[in-house]
């Protein structure tokens, strides 16, 4: 993927390259389909126990989710303007973009890393170490158990997502991208742009949403 | 017949090392190739393992069942082998079984590509199912599951005493497999055409893998997830899905069945695709309708994806929702009775050979046209109270799933097997095959229908003793059934050793993937053709017929007496 040898079943180099990006839009279309099962039986639950999940979405860490959600939008940024530093041929800007990306990537699982810390020191673990509080009942605790497949499936993507964006920039510190050769980074930035619109809607789904009603 | 009326010369032995199976001859050039053929070759070698294991499941459903009192089995064990037998037919047979092995081989060589689009990932989706298929076996071993192939909640959470996170582990790895080589499909289809092959150029068997491929990508991950769902609240005991917690059941039938009936037509469509091959080469005559047959199939595809609650009848869902199920249910019906109409009217008034694809083709017609028939009396509100869960249901989608899809299976097997393989196999062990398993699948599952209509629970490891004789029939088929199975693996393995060698276009069909040496060389074709016709130009008057790079050529002497094969 990140070479830029022209496989033989290619004729030109633009058509591999649209080809590996057509293929990242049909797995992003997959991906759609598989956070939108887990979105869509969230809000079966949310509309089924609308009260339950308020009192739950009361404890969840809205700050840092929006902290969280300023990274991701900023990242996003600067992984396009990676994209565009790549056209222009602006090599040490390319790097120096990929590199933010990462960092800011790095600094998303941080603070999600931080929260979990909150969230099991206040108890909010299902089955493991859950304490239902007065007036707290059983779908409290299957919102906590989206809570944590949720993120804990977007950190993964993320931190999938952060890997590939590294390589990215080890490659373009070698001079591998030029404005005729770019599709890697077309690619990845895809997938990322992809992985930060997920964490809109979980963010969405857990704290406003979560604490309404 | 000379050499040179259907198409390329013939393959002298001694050039054999230019054809892709010839290249090298390591362990290692296979298990880390990147070329489709050798691929799709792989996915054969393992769905042919599994098909037998899951074979071997129902046989022994079958033995068990001639005695009213269930004998053979505990009834602990029956439910673990109807498990195995579901679990291991759909996911590791049925639904890769056309698109992973036929699909892998003939969509680069049908499109005049040199390869799939994504050749590594390609690999690694048959690495994926390996791996899904040894925590397959492994769950076997350690003493299977009893959830039933669609683990039903809560059973499966709380109460089932098998492994059932084995065995979802094993289709959630299973199913990214899946997503991998459809996503290559669609891909490859949309990127990597040869010039001049327009869409409505393209072969109906690549529409069909096409359909199936959009199919997989959307409704696959949605199992992911249900699946991952049940693994969490089986490990933790969470309440997801069971009620007992304050989760709902109902959700996840919901959930399994957006999976679980488009499932039904990433197994039938490219059945689909097969059999319009067939039908328009034995038959010398271009398919009818074509252009219908290609909206069809997205139809299908469509409106397949509107029709899961027909599984839920009974379960407690709204009667406004049965209602609008019940009636989409009926509307994707149309396309699939457009597609029965249309292989008919492209038989009428033809110059049938009858060859073993042929057989296998016609064979699928008829029965697929019984399963989608019943299918229609399932979709019925009133009818299905009577019959949900009992063997109407069972017969119903065996004459679908085996009657149909295996059907098709071995129709494309033999019609390609030469393009495969390079040789022939023998032309009347395969026209005695064929017929022996269209008598062996309609002695096993017509008198299901019977026991289904008396009332004959489904997954029940005894029954009402008045019930024995359809039961006794119904087994007695299964044996044949069996031998109709067995006899392939003979013939077709023997034919690797000492079949007749094949020239590039047997058949005289007029696909691009019959315009290479059989077997094909590495990147397929020596130059990238040009397309300029539409596909099947067969000319009904004389049986001549014009290949889709436009090369025309008189009737291809010895079709339709078998010896084809013979005098090569």
């Amino acid at each position: 993927m990140f070479s830029g040898r022209l496989e033989a079943q290619y004729s030109d180099s633009r058509q591999q390259s649209e080809t590996a990006q057509l293929g990242m839009w049909v797995f992003i279309a997959t991906e759609v389909l598989f956070f939108g099962a887990l979105v869509f039986s969230y809000f079966i639950y949310r509309f089924t126990y609308p009260e339950q999940f308020a009192l739950a979405g009361h404890d969840s860490f809205i700050l840092l989710g929006s902290v969280n959600q300023a990274i991701l939008i900023t990242s996003s940024l600067t992984m396009v303007l990676a994209t565009r530093a790549a056209k222009a041929d602006q090599q040490r800007a390319l790097v120096l973009l990929l590199s933010a990306t990462v960092a800011l990537g790095l600094a998303f699982l941080g603070v999600k890393g931080y929260e979990y810390a909150k969230d099991v020191a206040a108890h909010s673990v299902p089955v493991i170490d859950y304490v239902f509080k007065p007036g707290y009942r059983r779908p409290t605790e299957i919102f906590w158990c989206f809570y944590f497949v949720a993120t804990g499936l977007h950190a993964l993507h993320l931190t999938i997502g952060i890997v590939l964006v590294a390589l990215l920039a080890v490659r373009a510190a070698q001079g591998a991208f030029s404005p005729s050769y770019d599709a890697p980074l077309e690619v990845v930035g895809l997938y990322w742009s992809f992985v930060d619109t997920v964490w809109f809607f979980l963010f969405a789904c857990i704290y406003p949403l979560g604490r309404a009603g | 017949m000379s050499a040179t009326t259907a198409g390329l010369p013939a393959r002298h032995p001694e050039s054999q090392s230019e054809s892709y199976l010839g290249d090298e001859h390591s362990l290692g050039s296979w298990l880390f190739t990147r070329d489709h053929k050798r691929i799709a070759i792989l996915f054969f070698a393992s769905i042919t393992f599994f098909f037998f294991i899951g074979g071997a499941a129902a046989a022994l459903i079958r033995l068990h069942l001639v005695n009213p009192y269930g004998t053979l089995l505990q009834p602990e064990v029956y439910n673990r082998m109807f498990t195995m037998h579901g679990i291991v037919m759909v996911w590791f047979f049925l639904i890769p079984s056309i698109p992973a092995t036929l699909g892998n081989f003939l969509i680069p060589l049908m499109i005049g590509a040199r390869d799939l689009a994504f050749p590594r990932l390609n690999l690694f989706s048959w690495y994926l199912f390996t791996l899904s298929g040894f925590i397959a076996l492994y769950f076997i071993f350690i003493g299977g599951d009893d959830t039933g192939w669609t683990f039903y909640e809560p059973y499966s959470s709380n109460f089932a005493n098998g492994h059932v996170i084995a065995a979802a582990v094993a289709v959630f790895i299973n199913g990214f497999s899946t997503i991998a080589t459809a996503l290559n499909f669609v891909v490859t289809t949309h990127k990597l055409r040869a010039p001049g092959m327009t869409w409505f150029r393209l072969p109906l068997f690549v529409w069909a893998i096409y359909a199936t491929s959009i199919v997989m990508l959307l409704a696959t991950p949605v199992l992911a997830m249900t699946l991952a769902l049940v693994g969490i609240e089986r490990l933790w005991g969470v309440g997801i899905f069971n009620p007992a917690l304050g989760g709902d059941p109902i959700l996840f039938q919901h959930m399994f069945w957006f999976y679980s009936h488009p499932a039904v037509y990433i197994m039938v469509l490219p059945a689909m695709g097969v059999v319009s091959e067939l039908v328009a080469c034995f038959a010398r005559r271009p398919v009818f309708g074509y252009r219908g047959m290609c909206y069809a199939l997205i139809s299908i595809a469509v409106i397949g994806f509107f029709v899961w609650g027909h599984h839920m009848f009974t379960a407690g869902i709204s009667l406004t929702s049965a209602v609008v199920f019940s009636l989409m249910s009926f509307i994707v019906a149309v396309p699939s009775a457009i597609k029965v109409f249309n292989w008919t009217a492209t038989l009428h008034n033809a110059r049938i050979s009858f060859d073993a694809p042929m057989l296998y083709a016609l064979g699928f017609v008829g029965l697929f046209t019984i399963g989608g028939l019943t299918g229609l009396v399932l979709a019925t509100l009133s009818a299905d109270i009577h019959l949900q869960d009992t063997y109407f249901v069972v017969a119903h989608f065996h004459f679908i799933m085996v009657g149909g899809t295996v059907s098709a299976y071995f129709g494309g097997l033999h019609y390609w097997w030469s393009k495969i393989t390079g040789r022939h196999y023998p032309e009347m062990w395969g026209r005695y095959a064929a017929i022996l398993m269209f008598v062996g699948f309609n002695l096993t599952f017509f008198p299901q229908f019977i026991l289904g209509y008396l009332g004959m629970p489904r997954r029940y490891y005894t029954y009402a003793p008045d019930l024995q004789t359809w039961n006794v029939l119904s087994s007695a088929g299964a044996s044949i059934l069996a031998a109709a199975y067995l006899l392939p693996l003979g013939y077709l393995t023997w034919s690797l050793f000492f079949g007749k060698r094949a020239r590039a276009n047997p058949w005289g069909a007029t696909g691009l993937e019959w315009r290479t040496s059989s077997p094909p060389p590495a990147h397929n074709f020596p130059h990238t053709p040009t397309v300029t016709e539409r596909p099947y130009r067969y000319d009904p008057r004389d049986g001549s017929f014009t290949t889709q790079d436009g090369a025309h050529f008189a009737e291809p002497a010895g079709l339709g007496l078998g010896l084809g094969a013979a005098d090569v």
